[in-house]
């Protein structure tokens, strides 16, 4: 219940979104958010999204941890 | 990149930093006992560095008497709408689903929204009972600001996490360092209310993502600071929490919801740790709708230790009912219901110690 999850908006109407959620689709308040389009990523708890998730690729953080372990040897 | 093997680097480095003493840090939410516990986690830290959990778990913590009112509802004819995991929790002798059972009308929905569209199809009151933090306090605030249908009441129960971190530095028999904080509550309330644990308390604050690898990172950065004696808060969660938290659901929370002194689950009264609805949302608050009579509720239930597994006294393997008298299946104390109780966790995932 008190999980944030991240999803993909499909489509937007008003104050609400479309998000695809690895497959499956539902809809979103986005009150809380700013100028959200199509393609952004958004977290979703209990039905509102609470913050839109910049799409750095996986890769890029691993790197990015990789880095930081590099700068403490 | 190899996942394992950044996991690997970081745990070589957090064992090599770590003093030599009992370091211990404490952190707050279900979701970062889930991945610790499923991904083995504690077995990449070093035997001198103690990761407990403490009252992350809103389902945990909710009064039994908040249950029983919301069981009292249900039988009492009206329509209970409410999240799938308090259907199973035990109020004070019996539980929602219990009443279900019975024949009451209780419904599970996965958020308010999905409440509200029950409520316009239906004739009868329809009261939703909406637990949580400062994570699933907003959507509530938003709807009855959006407007409701007159037959539409809420049961609040929203707990504020910073107050009950601080009750844990003041718990006379938890010793501890400082605190791993938890990413999506802080995504809300920003860095600000944790300043204090660092400039009062003198205690290391981290703020962490989910991923088995963001709560390893947050981790090294603690056991940094131990080691180098630069105690401060840091935020090792930048790609969804800003500094200043989320401004638009901060101010809903302050329209809609004021600050009280809020009772926590068999640990006892916190000030200023809960949200009640403010006076001019009084027509959709149920407590004040829908009138009905409590016995003396019983929140502790004989033998289960709930109450000092969430304050980080205690392990669930410390319970003599774990995993005999206490399943998920059948849960007997609320830390076993949902998949945020640490109770339920452990059970789910045992210690497994790989990654
Ligand atoms: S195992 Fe069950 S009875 Fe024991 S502390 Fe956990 S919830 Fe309570």
């Amino acid at each position: 219940m008190c999980v944030g999850v991240p999803g993909e908006i499909i489509d937007i109407d008003g104050n609400e979104a479309l998000v695809d959620f690895k497959g499956t689709r539902q809809k979103v308040r986005i009150d809380f958010v700013d100028d959200v389009e199509e393609g952004d990523y958004i977290l979703n708890h209990v039905g509102h999204a609470i913050e839109v998730l910049p799409q750095e690729e996986a890769e890029k953080r691993l790197e990015l941890f990789d880095e930081y372990l590099e700068s403490l040897e | 990149m190899d996942k394992k093997e950044l996991a690997q680097r970081f745990s070589k480095k957090i064992k090599d930093l770590c003093p030599e003493r009992e370091v211990r840090a404490i952190h707050v939410c279900g979701t970062h006992e889930q991945a610790i516990t499923r991904y083995g986690l504690r077995s990449l830290l070093p035997d001198n560095f103690d990761l407990k959990m403490g009252p992350g778990c809103p389902v945990c913590v909710t009064p039994a008497r908040v249950i029983d009112r919301a069981i009292k509802l249900a039988r009492k004819g009206l329509t209970l709408a409410t999240f799938g995991d308090m259907l199973n929790v035990p109020g004070s002798s019996s539980s929602l689903s219990d009443a279900k059972s019975d024949g009451a009308d209780v419904k599970v929905v996965y958020s308010v929204n999905e409440a509200i569209k029950i409520a316009k199809k239906i004739d009868n009151d329809l009261v939703f009972l909406g637990v949580g933090f400062e994570t699933t306090a907003p959507s509530n605030a938003a709807v009855l600001e959006r407007g409701v249908p007159s037959n539409f009441s809420i049961l609040t129960c929203h707990r504020l996490i910073p107050p009950a971190m601080e009750l844990l530095v003041n718990l006379e028999n938890v010793n501890f360092d400082g605190f791993i904080a938890p990413g999506h509550v802080s995504t809300i309330i920003g860095e600000d209310p944790y300043e204090k644990f660092v400039s009062e308390y003198d205690m290391s604050t981290v703020i962490a993502g989910f991923e088995p690898l963001d709560i390893l990172f947050a981790v090294l950065k603690f056991v940094k600071q131990i080691d180098e004696e630069i105690i401060q808060l840091e935020n090792a969660y930048e790609r969804a929490v800003r500094p200043e938290g989320n401004i638009k659901a901060k101010e809903a929370l302050n329209r809609v919801f004021k600050v009280v002194d809020a009772e926590w689950r068999g640990i006892g009264e916190i000030e200023d740790s809960g949200l009640r609805l403010k006076d001019e949302y009084s027509k959709f608050d149920a407590r004040k709708k829908h009138d009905v009579t409590l016995e003396e509720s019983r929140d502790v239930h004989p033998g289960c230790i709930c109450h000092l597994v969430l304050t980080a006294q205690k392990t669930p393997k410390e319970c003599n009912l774990f995993k005999e008298k206490c399943t998920p299946q059948n849960p007997y104390g609320p830390c076993m219901v949902s998949e945020e109780g640490e109770c339920n966790i452990w059970y789910q995932y045992g210690e497994r110690p790989s990654l």
